[in-house]
């Protein structure tokens, strides 16, 4: 319980012109953990996953990310190459469109182990054997290998980014909204997925979704936000089953049962 | 005397209901219950009366006003009211299981996957859960043909055994049990009822809530009585 937060902002302010975006958002992340952040459209959830992975910069606070070896980089002082090797390697982005990071016109195969490459592999066999083994715990066939992402459905275009994400161990995944736009049994198959390989691999995740079904079955704890501001916090069960801001309580009750 | 697995003290618990402009429905106050080790402790009390609220506070699931619910935990006491959400969380892995009344079913995984999840971290070998997760099912009298299928499409009876199933498992020193044999035939009452006997001749405590009289007759070492809230006149 002693140990240090992965990840852990403080006071994160960022307003777009005259809008606030984020307002003094504090978070932390440990090892393991997956962070559910939910709201509504334009409550500040992508933006919150843009600064804490370093690809925007708040007006003001602080992002601190712990390396393996225990040290505490500021974010966003970070220089730039050093930023661009943790993107590559401990840290990984799942997008809502999964042609934001993979290539559509390198094979399926490829797209696995140029991240493998990016982070220094040279063998060929070795690249090629991980890349077919993580388009197995992807269930993607792997007769597929050789073929483009173009000829790929939506489903398997987001399992093959999260192969290419994964395939490097991260230590750090970023979600956003990975779900979204997915047939409902396409999507519980990822669900499921994601939620096995995390528990597997000890990841730690921030996940943005708008879909509270998704933040329960996924999260350990959860954000709700609200016009840029965390406005409740806590166990994903006991925030969704005992919601106490006026907001939290309005998104519960306003989910539709099948 | 041995000492409580589970004690609170002074435990209150309210919603105050935004939606209907703030209105606070008190449900809990005052609760001082204690549960030692190989003791079941049944909660009675009229439907509404707070019974279920106050299981789900012993869990964490539903956050206390007041008071304390302290837990015996890897040898100290953690208190769940004000602990942290990973500290409830190690609370939950390995000392207190909680068994819904509802099985809720995650898409796709399979029934003895579902058992042998609560296993892992907990000793046993990913095989040795499975094993134990099917043997667990089978004496709950769910055929070997249903275990690699998604609860989802099992009956009422069949999802609450899955259910107990996962909670019994592990072996957890604190159980919370919500209507264990609700949906139930009477062969099925009699394995459940046997498995709270053997857990507590284990020195497992529970807290259980059971409207058959005949179960609770035969699980319960004392009653608690949780009365519906009154406005102070």
């Amino acid at each position: 319980m002693t140990e240090s937060p992965i990840l852990a902002a403080r006071g994160l302010t960022l307003s777009f012109g005259i809008i606030p975006a984020l307002l003094n958002v504090d978070m932390e992340l440990y090892s393991g953990e997956i962070l559910a952040v939910v709201g509504e459209s334009g409550s500040g959830k992508t933006t919150l996953l843009n600064v804490l992975s370093g690809g925007l910069r708040p007006r003001s606070g602080i992002v601190t990310y712990r390396d393996p070896g225990g040290a505490v980089h500021d974010v966003h002082a970070m220089p730039p190459p050093m930023l661009r090797t943790l993107q590559r390697s401990d840290w990984g982005f799942v997008h809502q469109d999964p042609c934001r990071s993979l290539r559509m016109n390198v094979s399926a195969g490829g797209n696995v182990g140029e991240r493998l490459m990016a982070r220094g592999a040279r063998h060929y066999g070795d690249i090629r054997a991980q890349a077919l083994d993580w388009l197995e715990q992807v269930e993607i066939d792997a007769d597929r290998i050789d073929d483009l992402p173009l000829t790929f459905s939506g489903g398997m275009l987001q399992r093959l980014q999260i192969a290419r994400t994964l395939v490097t161990h991260p230590r750090l995944v970023f979600m956003d909204e990975p779900t979204g736009g997915l047939d409902v049994s396409v999507q519980a198959r990822l669900l499921d997925l994601i939620r096995s390989l995390v528990a597997r691999l000890g990841v730690a995740v921030v996940l943005v979704t708008h879909d509270l079904a998704v933040a329960r079955l996924l999260g350990h704890r959860i954000a709700v936000m609200q016009r840029g501001r965390v406005v409740e916090t806590g166990l994903t069960d006991q925030v969704l089953d005992d919601p106490r801001h006026p907001y939290t309580q309005l998104l519960v009750s306003s989910v539709l049962q099948a | 005397m041995t000492e409580a697995l589970l004690r609170t003290e002074g435990l209150a618990k309210s919603f105050t209901l935004h939606l209907r402009g703030g209105l606070r429905l008190p449900v809990l106050d005052g609760i001082d219950l204690a549960v030692e080790a190989g003791q079941c402790v049944v909660l009675s009390g009229p439907s509404g009366a707070g019974k279920s609220t106050l299981l789900r506070s012993l869990y964490g699931n539903y956050r206390a006003d007041t008071g304390r619910i302290l837990v015996r935990h890897l040898g100290r006491t953690v208190d769940i009211a004000g602990a942290d959400p990973r500290t409830i969380l190690a609370v939950r892995h390995h000392t207190m299981a909680y068994v819904s009344q509802f099985l809720r079913v995650v898409p796709r995984v399979p029934a003895l996957d579902i058992v042998a999840e609560a296993l892992i971290g907990r000793g046993p070998s990913a095989a040795e859960a499975l094993d134990l997760a099917a043997a667990m099912l089978l004496s709950l009298n769910i055929p070997r043909r249903l275990h690699g299928i998604p609860p989802a499409t099992f009956s009422g009876g069949e999802q609450q055994r899955v259910n107990l199933a996962r909670g019994f498992i592990a072996g957890h020193p604190i159980l919370l049990l919500d209507e264990p044999t609700a949906s139930l035939d009477a062969d099925n009452r009699a394995v459940v009822v046997r498995m709270i006997q053997d857990a507590k001749a284990r020195g497992t405590a529970i807290v259980a809530i059971c409207h058959d009289l005949d179960v609770r007759d035969r699980i319960a070492d004392r009653l608690f009585p949780v009365t519906p809230y009154r406005e102070a006149a």
